[in-house]
């Protein structure tokens, strides 16, 4: 069998990352290829170019074997490339019609919308999938589901051959996952190319006929479903050699300082009980969408968890505020640090300070020289760079913007600091001083948290890991247990090899 | 050669540009006591201002400051009728602006209603109050006691109370917003408000008290108008709202919130102040002074966003002749 849309020698950088380095992806009509990966492996630049969001550095792509250039998305959509996101991008107050049709609506007299034929053209391109949509019901009506429905009929209404599913199934039911199946082998029977992403091993080996792994951005391994087993999968998923180099750590584990039991949220998380020491780093893995972001937000009073009781140093604490989870000792570094951190429109030093203004005023007046000296202090042990501290933050590279953010709950003096992917998104010179400092924070008998998606950072960093999944805690790993394949296999939910 | 001027300072020299212009016509307009007249005569548009600056800075806007302006004004001239002394009028006219900012504030903060709508609403809702208090009459400077009308206009080190108001007022804002806590919570707000929710700042706690320093604002401006003008009604100060943010817009306030001082603000106010004095003088209809405002406040905004393209640094780099 010939492939219908072929990506050959694929290679896509950004400033210090390689994220895509020489990939080649066949898809064959009538076919489901599953594209599996870490995260951060390359699989949504991989969309991206195939979608014509990004442009390849290198590597050509044919479809029906005559070469192609996707320079925008609309030269992917008249190639006949669409994608259905796992969060749909459609319109929530527009009809169904409307959203199907959007941008390629059947024109009538004068090139005015024909908005028979649209609803028309709408409702056999519904029936045809199996929906029973009403073609004139505004999209907020309608649950996740038929949101997904009315995303796969736009996809059909540009005629498209080749279909990206991006996890598809993530936020359905067991009973809209099956009708999602049923709807996959009708496309398959129309001869369409579907490249199916998914993290959930066992869907991947109930619907896909082929795989392509990405591995660090490389191809890892490619073939039929049939001819292949879960744990060589895994295998080509994480084996490599852990090349990067952790700091080594002095460890100077002492007594429980945080304890946490039976913590729940009603839609979240369910049951996350664990303890934390002084000194020690306990890594939190888990699939996007695990629920780890969500329980260290409840940890720290973003949000309220329905049962479960917090212990630090032996006493009971409860937390309904980041005000107070700050003051008794427990701090929070977001992901999205951009988002939830910095105030680029503020002076460093008043960023620094943000969280600590009770410490740096005196009957609510605030005592500049305590927070030039607070701010001093934090910045020296980060080794940032900048000319002054009364620089807007917005001036600052992202890196040190980073550092700023780090620095502000540092200067809390927390007792147990949580970090939320503390190296997403920046260089690989960058990431070894965050590895570097936060053994030093350990070293320093801090607790640590380390929220983290990389599997090589974890082992090489945590002391213990908790892993995560669908808000539960499916596996907590320490010492020679700690191993690639058992983190993958507790996250993915794939049970032990005999 | 390139040289840096701050906005604050470029506005000022735009200010004395107009008033040395005027001047050459009539030199008259710089005499010293000419300048304390335009100074007392914006006292009030600078005092409102400061509220609402501060208001702007949490991501909201107060719309409701001359209507609450108005209330406060009227109930200030109704106990000055039924004759409570002055002493207990003042306390209750900031009084009540702070309780009708804090309505607006509560609103915002517990109903989760935009603050353009809830001010919109109020701002109609506090003119009615005051048709149905007073039935539409108006209160005259023969029904108000002497002393009641000669606070804000008795002079003191050459300046009338009104003007000393505002000094003392625009001294004491600007240590709130830049040594205090709570004002060092409103950038942060308006900056970046989930960054303020992870760093232990109550977005709404910030707002509210936001609101309820404007209106206590207000409600002071509303006995020094009333007295000052000798004359209470419903429609007082009507439309003045536009006044009060379109200064904070020249001066340099960020819609968007965040960013803005009370430097700018009021260079804004005297900015305003200064073309609604200038402009009678040499001759030209109040309906230019009107496009004038307007141009400048469209200049002033679109100088804010261009500089926020670039990095949001309130400097602006020019070529020195």
């Amino acid at each position: 069998m010939t492939p219908l849309f072929s990506l050959r020698g694929i290679s896509k950088s950004f400033p210090g990352v390689q994220a895509l380095d020489d990939v080649s992806l066949d898809l064959y009509p009538g076919t489901v290829t599953a594209l599996v990966g870490e995260n951060g492996a390359g699989k949504s630049t991989l969309v991206k170019v195939l979608t014509g969001i990004y442009q390849p550095d290198a590597g050509t792509i044919t479809l029906a074997g005559a070469p192609l250039r996707l320079t925008s998305p609309s030269a992917a959509a008249r190639a006949g490339v669409t994608a259905i996101h796992q969060e749909t991008v459609l319109f929530d107050d527009l009809s169904v019609a409307e959203n199907i049709w959007l941008g390629h609506a059947p024109r009538g007299r004068f090139a005015l919308i024909d908005r028979q034929a649209m609803r028309a053209q709408a409702a056999a391109l519904l029936h045809s999938i199996g929906a029973d949509l009403d073609p004139g019901t505004p999209l907020r009506d309608l649950g996740i589901a038929s949101k997904h429905l009315v995303a796969i009929a736009r996809a059909l209404s540009i005629e498209a051959r080749v279909v990206i599913m991006d996890e598809p199934t993530a936020a359905l039911s067991t009973k809209e996952i099956e009708e999602l199946y049923l709807l996959i082998e009708k496309l398959k029977a129309e001869g369409k190319a579907i490249l199916f992403i998914s993290h959930k091993f066992d869907e991947i080996f109930r619907i896909a006929d082929r795989y392509t792994v990405l591995r660090d951005g490389r191809l890892a391994g490619e073939g039929a479903m049939d001819s292949v087993t879960e744990a060589e999968l895994v295998q080509m998923m994480v084996g490599r050699p852990l090349d990067r180099i952790f700091p080594a750590r002095s460890r100077n584990i002492g007594d429980e300082i945080f304890k946490v039991q039976g913590l729940c949220h009603p839609t979240e998380f369910h049951d996350i009980s664990f303890s934390l020491k002084t000194g020690e780093i306990l890594g939190f893995y888990g699939l996007v969408g695990a629920g780890r972001s969500e329980v260290m937000q409840a940890l720290f009073g973003i949000t309220r968890p329905s049962a479960g009781t917090l212990h630090l140093e032996g006493r009971r604490i409860s937390i309904r505020s980041p005000a107070e989870a700050t003051r008794a000792g427990i701090v929070y570094v977001p992901e999205d640090r951009g988002l939830q951190g910095a105030v680029k429109a503020l002076p460093i030093f008043q960023n620094i300070t943000l969280p600590s203004l009770r410490r740096t005023s005196r009957a609510g007046f605030l005592r500049l020289a305590r927070e030039f000296a607070l701010a001093r202090d934090a910045v020296r042990r980060l080794d940032l760079r900048a000319a002054s501290l009364d620089q807007n933050l917005g001036l600052l590279s992202g890196g040190n913007q980073q550092k700023v953010v780090i620095a502000k709950w540092l200067a809390t003096r927390p007792k147990v600091i949580i970090l939320d992917e503390p190296t997403k998104g920046i260089d690989i010179g960058s990431k070894a001083l965050v590895h570097e400092f936060m053994a030093e924070l350990a070293a320093e008998g801090l607790a640590v948290i380390m929220v983290s998606s990389e599997i090589p950072e974890v082992l090489g960093m945590a002391d213990r890991v908790i892993v995560l999944r669908e808000g539960r805690i499916a596996a907590e790993v320490s010492g020679p247990q700690m191993t690639p394949e058992t983190l993958v296999r507790a996250a993915a939910g794939i049970a032990e090899a005999a | 050669m390139m040289g840096v001027i701050s906005r604050d300072g470029l506005l000022g020299l735009v200010i004395l540009a107009l008033t040395g212009a005027v001047a050459l016509r009539f030199p008259g307009f710089i005499a010293p006591a000419n300048l304390a007249a335009v100074f007392n005569d914006t006292a009030p548009l600078i005092l409102l201002a400061i509220g609402q600056m501060m208001v702007i800075v949490t991501k909201c806007i107060d719309l409701s400051v001359a209507a609450t302006l108005a209330f406060a004004g009227m109930i200030a001239a109704l106990m000055n009728g039924a004759g409570v002394p002055l002493a207990l009028i003042i306390p209750a006219a900031i009084g009540i602006g702070a309780a009708l900012g804090a309505v607006n504030g509560l609103l915002v903060w517990k109903a989760g209603i935009p603050s353009i709508v809830v001010t919109l609403g109020t701002m109609t809702i506090i003119r009615g109050a005051i048709f149905v208090l007073t039935d539409g009459k108006w209160v005259n400077a023969h029904e108000m006691t002497a002393g009641f009308k000669a606070l804000p206009r008795a002079v003191l080190l050459g300046l009338p109370l009104m003007s000393w108001a505002a000094i003392a007022l625009i001294a004491a804002f600007s240590v709130f917003l830049a040594r205090t806590a709570l004002g060092r919570s409103f950038f942060a707000v308006g900056g970046n408000p989930n960054a303020a929710v992870y760093a232990g700042i109550s977005v709404g706690r910030s707002q509210f008290a936001a609101f309820t320093l404007c209106g206590a604002l207000a409600g002071l401006t509303g006995y020094l108008w009333v007295a000052r003008y000798a004359v209470a009604y419903v429609d007082v100060a009507s439309g003045f709202e536009l006044n009060v943010v379109a200064a904070c817009v020249i001066g340099g306030i960020s819609i968007a919130g965040g960013a803005g001082s009370v430097r700018g603000v009021v260079l804004g106010a005297l900015f305003m102040g200064i073309i609604a004095n200038a402009l009678p003088v040499i001759g030209v209809s109040p309906f230019w002074q009107m496009a004038i405002s307007g141009s400048a406040i469209i200049l002033a905004v679109s100088f804010n966003s261009r500089q926020s393209r670039r990095q949001g640094r309130l400097i602006l780099k020019r070529a020195a002749p």
